[in-house]
């Protein structure tokens, strides 16, 4: 392993974390021991079993909670607060109801720098990029739209383009394609791993579909039930770009094979603490 | 939406899309001239009753008498009028502003929200009636009492209002700015504000007509000019049509001005009106 060597060119660093929401009875330990690295431009993916504290990952690294225990760095620093190379998809979609698709999807500009800085300046440019990216996912033609007049796949999409529009360093995507269809999905996929190839941001993405995670990662983590914590990691090493035919190999079928067998593993495996 | 104490939930319409557009007396408008047609009625029945058992104009004078009074003593009526809606506008415009600022106050901070709103409900408590004497040892008679009660009096929906907005502003909406980095007063001007509008709004259609209520009380007590203070003079002289001349006004009035805040709270929070078709 030359994990030492290159601890410096880590972006996130994740050293035996532990999360625990609320105190004393009636608490739930979330996390517990759980330790990962990625690399500044790396995609990778987080697969377990429902409840196994995977957003509670995506919320500690953005910094909207502390941790219990452990470290937690990112680009060096101690996280103690949001960080603004951050753009996140929840997994709940939700959207500022007063303002139309465009306003919300142009919200990250108005409030991180150095973007809020021009934005009177440069609205036009920026609202031709914000219309470019809801033209990518397939939202043109709702612009103008409050979120209620969308559906939930839609505001799912609208909200990756927030997520989006102020070019972060790094991306927390909350499974971001979970209630689209078949074919919207594969399509944003290409999309996503274009925009990666392009911009090289770091990526980090939850998703409960084994195809979409192969596809899309350098590597794919598994996470064993609450108190989660990395049971499996794997490397993915097809070329890019990937065809979408590609997911029919056997070679790509035999790493989701595998990484499936973890995850049984990952749902019958209680951990000692495991608590209420 | 989160439901608060004092929050509208407006029913959806339901017959409304389905409901043929038929000519003049299409269900719909029937639906909108009902309130005007059904006031209408209350009072032919009204003169009607006091026709058929001779009610005596000093015990309850008939509608046709008291609206007569209101046009032959108009130009009289008039300047009390404006002076009371005056009072009640200024009263009511001032507790709007403070009662903003101290909403914020309280709703941004949990802290202050638990140290200040029990104090704010005791202090809601106290009838408005008992401080004009208050007031009239200050201030002396007239219009500046009037102006302070009506304040005050509009001053806590506001208030409670907007602090209950600000309180339960919900958190994942909070997060989309909080993880964008954004200062708390970014994440309270982008959604803790916004939120609270419904609430806001709520509490003015609220606040207008307890401003009223305030001017016209601190009138009857202290001042010589205003509705209030008129029918006071009124009634000592069994002037009865005369008092019921200014019931009228004040009625005409609040309804206005509530209607005016109704509208305007439609315009400002669409979103979050339930909606029964989509909005154009
Ligand atoms: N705000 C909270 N307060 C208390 N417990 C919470 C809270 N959020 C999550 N939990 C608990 O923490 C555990 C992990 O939750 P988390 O949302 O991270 O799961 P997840 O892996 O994202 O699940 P899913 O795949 O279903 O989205 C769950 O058991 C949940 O009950
Ligand atoms: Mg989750």
């Amino acid at each position: 392993m030359d994990a030492e060597a290159q601890s410096n060119s880590h972006l996130i660093d994740i050293d035996d974390v532990s999360l625990r929401y609320g105190v004393g009875e009636g608490s739930t330990l979330a996390l517990a021991g759980t330790s990962f690295q990625v690399s500044e431009g790396e995609f990778i993916s987080l697969v377990g079993p429902s409840g196994c504290g995977k957003s509670t990952i995506v919320k500690l690294v953005s910094g909207l909670m502390p941790v219990t225990g452990g470290r937690l760095t990112v680009d060096g620093q101690p996280v103690t607060g949001p960080l603004s190379i951050v753009g996140i998809a929840f997994q709940n979609p939700v959207m500022l109801p007063w303002l139309s698709t465009l306003d919300n999807v142009l919200l990250p500009l108005k409030i991180v720098r150095p973007h809020r800085d021009h934005f009177r300046q440069r609205k036009e440019e920026f609202r031709d990029r914000a219309r470019a990216l809801l033209k990518v996912v397939g939202l043109d033609g709702f612009e103008q739209k409050f979120p209620w007049q969308l559906s939930g796949g839609m505001r799912q999409r609208a909200s990756l383009c927030r997520a989006l529009i102020h070019e972060p360093r790094l991306l927390l995507l909350d499974e971001p394609f979970a209630s689209l269809d078949a074919f919207t999905r594969e399509e944003l996929w290409g999309v996503l791993q274009d925009l990666w190839l392009e911009k090289k941001p770091t990526i980090i993405m939850i998703t409960h579909e084994l195809r979409e995670a192969v596809y899309l990662s350098d590597k794919v983590y598994v996470m064993s039930a609450r108190p989660g914590r990395i049971l499996y990691e794997r490397d993915v090493r097809f070329d890019r770009p990937r065809p979408l035919e590609i997911t029919f190999d056997d070679a790509f079928v035999e790493v989701a094979q595998d990484l499936r067998q973890y995850i049984q593993l990952g749902r019958n495996e209680t951990s000692a603490e495991a608590g209420p | 939406m989160s439901t608060g104490p004092l929050v509208k939930t407006k029913p959806a319409e339901k017959a409304d899309e389905f409901a043929p557009q038929e000519g003049l007396f299409s269900e719909r408008n029937l639906r909108r001239a009902s309130p005007y047609l059904f006031t209408l009625f209350l009072f032919v029945v009204w003169e009607l009753g006091c026709l058929a058992f001779d009610v005596a104009e000093y015990v309850l004078p008939r509608p046709t008498q008291f609206f007569e009074i209101l046009l032959t003593r108009a130009p009289d009526l008039w300047g009390h009028s404006v002076q009371t809606l005056y009072t009640t506008v200024l009263g009511f415009a001032l507790g709007v502003v403070t009662g903003v600022i101290i909403g914020i106050a309280v709703g941004s901070s949990k802290l202050v929200y638990a140290a200040a709103y029990p104090l704010l409900v005791g202090f809601n408590s106290i009838p408005k009636v008992a401080i004009v004497p208050i007031l009239v040892i200050w201030f002396g008679i007239g219009t500046v009492p009037a102006v302070i009660t009506s304040l005050v009096i509009s001053l806590f929906p506001v208030v409670a209002n907007v602090a209950t907005g600000l309180a339960t502003t919900q958190a994942e909406l909070e997060d989309i700015l909080r993880a964008l980095g954004a200062s708390k007063w970014d994440t309270l001007v982008h959604v803790g504000l916004p939120s609270s509008l419904p609430y806001f709004f709520a509490s003015l259609k609220i606040s207008i007509s307890l401003a009223f209520v305030g001017t016209v009380v601190s009138e009857t007590i202290a001042a010589n000019t205003g509705i209030g203070s008129m029918m006071i003079v009124a009634s000592s002289n069994f002037d009865v049509p005369l008092v019921f001349a200014g019931l009228v006004i004040l009625a005409v009035m609040g309804v206005a001005l509530y209607a005016v805040f109704a509208v305007l709270e439609q315009r400002m929070t669409f979103w979050a009106q339930t909606r029964p078709d989509e909005m154009g």
